[in-house]
């Protein structure tokens, strides 16, 4: 068994007109046995920037930790936030400096860029960055979530609709993946509003 | 105070501190992950004015395509490119590319290819090809054009015309047959995407566009996109409609603060 099957994942990102959705799954296991239904894969970094970490439940949480403790350190000595472009290259490094001994995780990115514009790249476990202008994908779902977001993507989607579409992509695929599952956890930021939902799925 | 806790600039290079455990988790039968590849075309000419290098654009993982539309030619020097095969070019590229430019300053001249290829080579031998990054390196400086490339072992070579990755037999065919010495512009850009495609059409690890970097004296030309081949078709107009709506157990709506911009008017110094 592969190393990320072993606590099982789904994280999408989707871009929207100047606006963007990051949705996980919500399973934690150990293997086959599940653990927990309501593990947070999502974290905020500021107002207008998320990270999704698919992979190791335990660097996961390590990660994150680092990643925000780096961040802090940037608005003490930037006073302001930093920009997902940026962040993006400081996860890349993070995960670079640990080629040979990497982080067991990979990093989905989701923020607001200047002037409003959504930006969303991913990363697999040792930093090579994907950026993307329609969606990204990560976890064990990703090989059908690569084809539901396919099929279901249109640019320039609203809020709402971009909600949706991406909460049907990430039930549908987590469907077809017995590591992820139990219901979803969306976020949809536009420059005015953080909306987090919680998605009723398949609990098996 | 222990500051051993967190090293938030720890020394330059790699950080091995994972090793041990992941070997623990090797041991105890989770495979180790597969990093992103890319199969990749990437090749290079010499022309009459200076050097064209092309690339396809598609990023694999395993047999997944990851990037439809990635971009492999990385920016070195103003005047010297490189396109990449792995996912250990980046991180290679920006490097030298950093160390370049504090030679420049340093010298107060031109970036000359030889030396991106030096300091490259060194750096890549020095893993013994567990940096896993082959490279096509072409720039013209004030010796003129160069063209080189560089292996994940760190052996070089110096060519005229040359290829790497997945599809590079497939693209060298098309050199070996067509290329010759004193193309223009045109000539070699129109050989260039030919071998590209050829990587692109028979090569599964290579696919989507054609990406060409044209490098001649004091200026270059990054035509991102320079063929599409392979365009989407079938695209449905009334797109995807959902029958039954996501049903949501919560939601939670955080208002945003409106980003201001503070723009601080100065105030003139009192004499």
């Amino acid at each position: 068994m592969s190393i990320f099957e072993y606590n099982g994942s789904a994280v999408v990102a989707m871009v929207g007109k100047n606006c963007f959705a990051i949705a996980s799954d919500r399973r934690l296991g150990v293997q086959l046995q599940t653990i927990a239904t309501d593990f947070q894969r999502i974290s905020k970094i500021h107002d207008h920037l998320f990270i999704g970490l698919s992979g190791l439940a335990t660097d996961v949480q390590t990660l994150y930790q680092r990643l925000v403790f780096r961040h802090k350190l940037y608005q003490l000595r930037e006073e302001r936030d930093m920009k997902p472009e940026t962040f993006a290259s400081l996860v890349s490094a993070i995960l670079y400096e640990k080629r040979f001994g990497p982080f067991l995780c990979q990093p989905v990115i989701a923020g607001l860029g200047d002037d409003n514009k959504p930006f969303i790249c991913t990363m697999d476990s040792i930093g090579a960055k994907e950026l993307a202008k329609d969606f990204v994908v990560s976890g064990t779902a990703s090989e059908s979530l690569y084809g539901a977001c396919e099929a279901m993507f249109k640019p320039d989607m609203e809020a709402e609709e971009l909600f949706e579409t991406i909460s049907q992509a990430l039930l549908s695929s987590v469907d077809r993946d017995c590591l992820s599952g139990w219901g979803g956890h969306v976020y949809v930021v536009t420059p005015n509003e953080v909306k987090e939902r919680i998605l009723k799925g398949r609990m098996d | 105070m222990s500051q051993s806790i967190v090293d938030v600039s720890a020394k330059a290079g790699f950080s091995f501190d994972l090793c041990k455990r992941n070997e623990m988790l090797t041991q105890k039968g989770l495979k180790a992950p597969s990093f992103l590849k890319t199969g990749t075309t990437i090749v290079g000419l010499i022309f009459k004015d200076g050097v064209i290098l092309g690339a396809d654009t598609r990023a694999t993982e395993g047999p997944i395509v990851a990037d439809k539309n990635c971009e492999k030619i990385h920016y070195m020097a103003p005047n010297i490119y490189c396109c990449g095969t792995a996912a250990d070019t980046e991180a290679v590229t920006d490097m030298v590319s950093s160390q370049l430019r504090l030679h420049r300053y340093e010298t107060g001249r031109d970036s000359r290819v030889i030396t991106a290829l030096t300091l490259l080579k060194k750096h890549l031998f020095s893993y013994q090809g567990h940096v896993s990054a082959a490279l096509v390196l072409g720039g013209v400086d004030i010796t003129g054009p160069h063209l080189h490339t560089i292996d994940p072992n760190g052996l070089t070579e110096t060519l005229p015309f040359a290829t790497m990755g997945s599809g590079s037999l497939a693209a060298m065919s098309v050199f070996e047959a067509k290329y010759k010495e004193g193309l223009t512009r045109d000539e070699g850009i129109k050989l260039v995407a030919e071998a590209i495609c050829s990587g692109i059409f028979n090569d599964l690890g290579s696919g989507s566009n054609v990406d060409i970097c044209v490098i001649t004296k004091g200026n270059k030309e990054y035509l991102r996109n320079y063929m599409e081949p392979n365009p989407r078709t079938y695209v449905s107009s009334k797109g995807y409609s959902f029958t039954k709506k996501t049903e949501v157990l919560l939601t939670k709506i955080t208002p945003l603060l409106e980003r201001v911009e503070i723009t601080e008017v100065g105030e003139a110094m009192e004499e």
